[in-house]
């Protein structure tokens, strides 16, 4: 399954949902926001929102910043 | 004390998180402040090489965290930031940052305006970076801003408060906290805009990149706090027709006859 996650294509093999793909980034959930295709994905939705081909994926997180 | 949106701040100086040389150096310059709130802003993970979470370093004491929209080139850009930010902090407080022209870093005041009208009905608490120009501060605070922000002078710059005529104009009009924003680059600049009658300032870059961030920041403290107390104290007037300080009375008149 091909999405483009962070402005970047991404072959994606064996990952479903939310919650798998953060953990193949090794990304600890609480310190990011999801957004697909726009939409923000609440943290206990992360188990249950699965992935679909195509599907655009922004994870964003806080940055030094003024 | 100053109280925004119900919350009320002791320190009237507010802290940007960028251009840290390291997350230590921040928490220490944060503690050497001791401001009560710090700005953050929102980026995309480098997934190649995720750098640690800025929130960790940020864990130690309690602050109040302003999310920015930097980056935003227009309102609806800036209206997606600000919906992140509240995901990500859990929290409704904003600075609202609409900056179209990457050399100026300008805010755009049009669209500053529609976001902050959209956002207020989201229940955001908006604090919006601004030009400093009195008009738009009070369409803002109409529009529900929980304070405005006015710019001394462009981003980073450091050039100091080069638009006081119009800070204090907006200072005069004010219904909300005014807190000026952007280009403060020496603690002297920040002690002025605080004897203006500018409820806070914030500032980053000349804490971050001074030599001794630490110290840098302390000195800021001190600087912000004198101005306040000025300002509270109550300043003489300006004029051009000199005014001695010393008696004009009993001066000696016979020897010393030039006094008199």
């Amino acid at each position: 399954m091909k999405i483009t996650l962070n402005g970047n294509p991404k072959e994606l093999s064996s990952v479903a949902t939310v919650t798998e793909l953060l953990t193949t980034l090794q990304l600890a959930p609480d310190t990011v926001v999801v957004e697909l295709n726009t939409l923000i994905i609440q943290p206990d939705s992360y188990e249950d929102t699965k992935l679909s081909e195509d599907d655009q994926v922004e994870i964003i997180r806080f940055v030094g910043g003024g | 004390m100053l109280t925004i949106a119900g919350t009320e701040f002791s320190s009237r100086l507010f802290l940007g998180t960028g251009k840290f040389s390291s997350s230590t150096v921040m928490a220490e310059a944060i503690n050497a402040s001791a401001c009560q709130m710090v700005t953050v802003a929102l980026r995309r993970v480098d997934l190649e090489n995720p750098e640690d979470d800025i929130m960790n370093a940020l864990s130690q004491r309690e602050y109040t965290f302003l999310p920015n929209t930097s980056g935003a080139r227009n309102a609806d850009e800036a209206i997606r930031l600000a919906r992140l930010a509240r995901a990500a902090s859990g929290s409704s407080w904003l600075k609202l940052e609409v900056t179209p022209d990457p050399r100026t870093l300008l805010p755009d005041p049009v669209e500053t305006l529609r976001a902050t009208e959209a956002l207020v009905k989201e229940g955001f608490i908006v604090l919006p970076y601004m030009n400093a120009d009195p008009i738009l501060a009070l369409k803002l605070q109409d529009a529900g801003a929980a304070a405005v922000m006015p710019l001394g002078s462009p981003i980073g710059t450091n050039q100091g408060i080069l638009t006081d005529f119009q800070i204090e104009i907006i200072i005069e009009q004010a219904r909300v906290p005014v807190v000026v924003d952007a280009g403060i680059g020496a603690p002297s600049h920040a002690a002025y805009a605080m004897e203006l009658g500018a409820d806070a300032v914030l500032v980053n870059t000349a804490i971050s990149v001074a030599g001794d961030p630490v110290a840098m920041a302390a000195a800021f403290a001190k600087a912000v706090e004198a101005g306040r107390t000025a300002f509270e104290a109550g300043m003489g007037q300006r004029s051009k027709q000199a005014s001695a300080s010393s008696p004009e009375s009993g001066k000696l008149s016979s020897d010393l006859g030039f006094l008199s």
